[in-house]
């Protein structure tokens, strides 16, 4: 009894960013990378987790133990004549970036939300908008250590264990504890970014924009997926570079808005959310606009409110991202938000992307090149997973791919055909370690 | 005399490993500060080094040893104080919760919670003390806890070991406070460390770095006492009112 009071063993309800599934699992928090392995090793599987911002179940376990990274938050080292800093896991890229930005540095990618550790970045080798020039977030990260159940610790790199270090990026954190890391960071000389916001009709306008701007540094598009007509497929294309005009680079702040309580999911419907599409169309006067603006505003616009999955109400939500080959992308991607806007199922936050051909060095990377499109939608009875398995199909059909951190219900077809590449992958993982996600897509079709 | 002081750039921490303390030293790194860190665990006091001089410290000396052992308290305080050239700020941060129901029906284990919060932070105290007033200068930060107020059944073998160490504390600011030197006890309440994780989450939980932050300001401000968060001043106040007679019959 004495000795279980050094554990949380109680099992709680660590929740994805989704709130779907949700499962029970016990969670011991690491604050040392010498806490593991545990002294104590549980008789459940084990998985590690940092922030929760995966939206589906790869970041939980059905009764299993979660090991919660982010008290492993130290600063390890920088050189400031390189930009590579080494640092713990857990660390998320907000203390990351409140560390870097003051000396005049930058993450070389990031995903849209600053509320990942380190270690989540990697195990889900995550993207940003500089995708098509910069490539994955592992192609960053030079240098780790991976700790596994059986107590070894390596230190990998493109020479040191290979074969781990390309299983681990990517690899849903199944192939060991990611206890450090080093990241390769980019210079910048001011907090500003310059903008560019282009109003589109249509995807064969997104691409060719897409096509025109392969200089620019980030590069992303907000689509609605709701309008039917005149309107569908309409955005606006968004481009930016971190400007070089130099201005005093300060931290900053903390946000002060948040979601409070779950929001009665009924108030996102149709007419609500394509209220919203036309506001966010229509906010942009003219077809072109140029700005200055904070890289918090370009990068994270969702984090300056806390909790905002909240607002799809207590069921939570549902992610969808896939990427299509570029051969085909034009056809697939229609089709994709034709069976979308039929539904009428809500989606406000879709985002679409060409993606470059900087190979990553995970083995089990979703990032490809292709077109991507991401959206999510209220977990709403068998609708949404009726229109989720629609949307794989339509995927699988264009050869496309669809993206683990996101997702809540590929099936173990669909998943095998998406990476044929698991079973090689599978000698990696570590004995002791399983993932919801990893369970339910390995399951026997 | 100005109200905000600068902050302290010679600093001792002992219980360097400690959440709250790791805290304040992170926050004290940036501006270029000298640390002397004593814990017991060289891994991880070699991670807490590494994370002060990233974040900017001048430089971190670090020291190995169990507190506990009052023995080597004279040598690992010269020790700190011949590198760092001055101490200007020590905080002393270790401490254990320890097993109450174990504690109040066995008296090692109550020894033992004895010995770590009060007995060995009283002689790391008397050292101290006598250094500070030597040199007429310097801040003694302890972190003691509003669970010294009053004994409740629920810890009371905790709570006397932080009581003793209040009243120890008391009687230090009175001899030598009139030598310049501020002595600050800190009471936190209920704080989210890897002491209190298997504890069920309370009111007016508080993170490590917020006090931290309170912590700093009340060096800078040069206070006797902080209640952390500072509401609780306010609710201990009232809870030391309670008279006995009531509070013995009190579900605690």
């Amino acid at each position: 009894m004495p000795d279980k009071s050094s554990r949380n063993e109680s099992l709680q309800d660590f929740r994805s960013w989704g709130c779907y599934p949700r499962l029970h699992s016990s969670v011991v928090p690491l604050h040392w990378t010498t806490d593991f392995p545990l002294s104590d090793p549980p008789s459940t599987a084990m998985l590690p987790v940092g922030l929760g911002r995966s939206y589906g179940d790869c970041c939980l376990l059905d009764r299993g133990t979660l090991l919660h990274t982010p008290g492993m938050s130290r600063f390890l080292g920088f050189d400031p004549n390189t930009g590579v800093l080494r640092c713990e896991a857990g660390i998320s890229l907000a203390e990351l970036l409140t560390f870097a930005v003051p000396k005049g540095w930058f993450l070389p990618v990031t995903p849209g939300t600053k509320y990942v550790t380190v270690g989540g970045a990697i195990a889900n080798d995550v993207h940003g908008k500089n995708h098509h020039g910069a490539g994955t977030f592992g192609r960053h990260v030079p240098r780790f250590e991976l700790t596994r159940s059986d107590g070894s610790r390596m230190l990998c790199s493109q020479t040191e264990n290979p074969e781990w270090y390309c299983a681990t990026i990517g690899g849903l954190g199944l192939t060991g504890l990611i206890t450090w890391a080093d990241i390769q960071l980019r210079p910048i000389v001011s907090r500003k970014m310059a903008y560019t916001g282009t109003k589109f009709n249509g995807i064969d306008e997104f691409l060719a924009m897409s096509g025109a701007s392969s200089g620019v540094d980030y590069t992303v598009a907000w689509i609605d997926c709701v309008s039917r007509g005149n309107n569908f497929a309409r955005g606006i294309f968004m481009q930016g570079t971190h400007s070089t005009e130099p201005e005093k680079l300060i931290p900053s702040n903390p946000p002060r808005l948040s979601v409070p309580v779950n929001m009665p999911a009924a108030l996102l419907n149709r007419y609500t959310v394509s209220a919203f599409n036309s506001l966010y169309y229509h906010k942009q006067i003219g077809r072109v606009k140029h700005d200055a603006i904070d890289y918090e505003a370009f990068f994270y616009p969702l984090d300056s409110i806390l909790h905002w999955n909240r607002i799809y109400g207590r069921h939570g939500l549902l992610q969808f991202q896939c990427v299509l080959p570029v051969s085909d992308g034009e056809r697939g991607i229609t089709s994709l938000l034709r069976t979308i806007t039929a539904t009428g199922l809500a989606s406000f936050l879709a985002v679409i992307k060409v993606f470059g051909d900087i190979p990553s060095p995970g083995m089990m990377s979703f990032p490809r090149p292709g077109i991507t499109l991401a959206l999510d939608f209220p977990v709403r009875n068998t609708i949404s997973f009726a229109l989720l398995d629609r949307l794989a199909n339509i995927t699988m059909d264009h050869g496309g791919c669809i993206y683990p951190a996101k997702d809540a219900r590929m099936t173990p077809r669909q998943f095998q055909a998406f990476y044929p590449q698991w079973r090689q992958f599978a000698r990696f993982i570590d004995p002791a370690f399983s993932s919801a996600f990893w369970q339910r897509v390995t399951a026997h079709a | 005399m100005p109200d905000i002081q600068q902050p302290p750039s010679r600093v001792l921490v002992l219980g360097a490993t400690s959440a709250i303390a790791m805290e304040v030293a992170r926050l004290l790194a940036p501006s270029g500060t000298r640390f002397f860190l004593v814990a017991r665990n060289p891994q991880k006091l070699q991670s807490v080094r590494a994370d002060l001089l990233t974040l900017g410290a001048q430089s971190v000396g670090i020291c190995t040893a169990d507190l506990r052992d009052t023995d080597a308290h004279a040598r690992v305080l010269s020790r700190a104080a011949a590198v760092l050239g001055t101490i200007e700020f020590a905080l002393i941060a270790h401490g254990i919760l320890g097993d109450q129901r174990k504690a109040q029906s066995d008296y090692p284990a109550a020894e033992d919670i004895l010995r770590t919060n009060f007995l060995s932070v009283v002689s790391l105290v008397i050292w101290l003390t006598d250094y500070f007033e030597h040199s007429r200068q310097g801040t003694l930060a302890v972190i003691s806890s509003v669970a010294g107020d009053r004994g409740r059944a629920s810890n009371y073998v905790y709570a006397s070991s932080k009581a003793g160490l209040n009243i120890f504390l008391e009687g230090v600011r009175n001899r030598v406070g009139r030598h310049g030197v501020h002595v600050l006890t800190i009471l936190p309440g209920f704080v989210l460390t890897p002491m209190t994780e298997h504890l069920p989450h309370r009111m007016l939980a508080a993170t490590p770095s917020e006090v931290a932050r309170r912590i700093l300001a009340a060096v800078a401000r040069r206070e006797d006492v902080a209640y952390i968060p500072g509401i609780l001043a306010i609710i201990m106040f009232f809870v030391r009112l309670i008279p006995r007679r009531i509070f013995k019959s009190m579900n605690l």
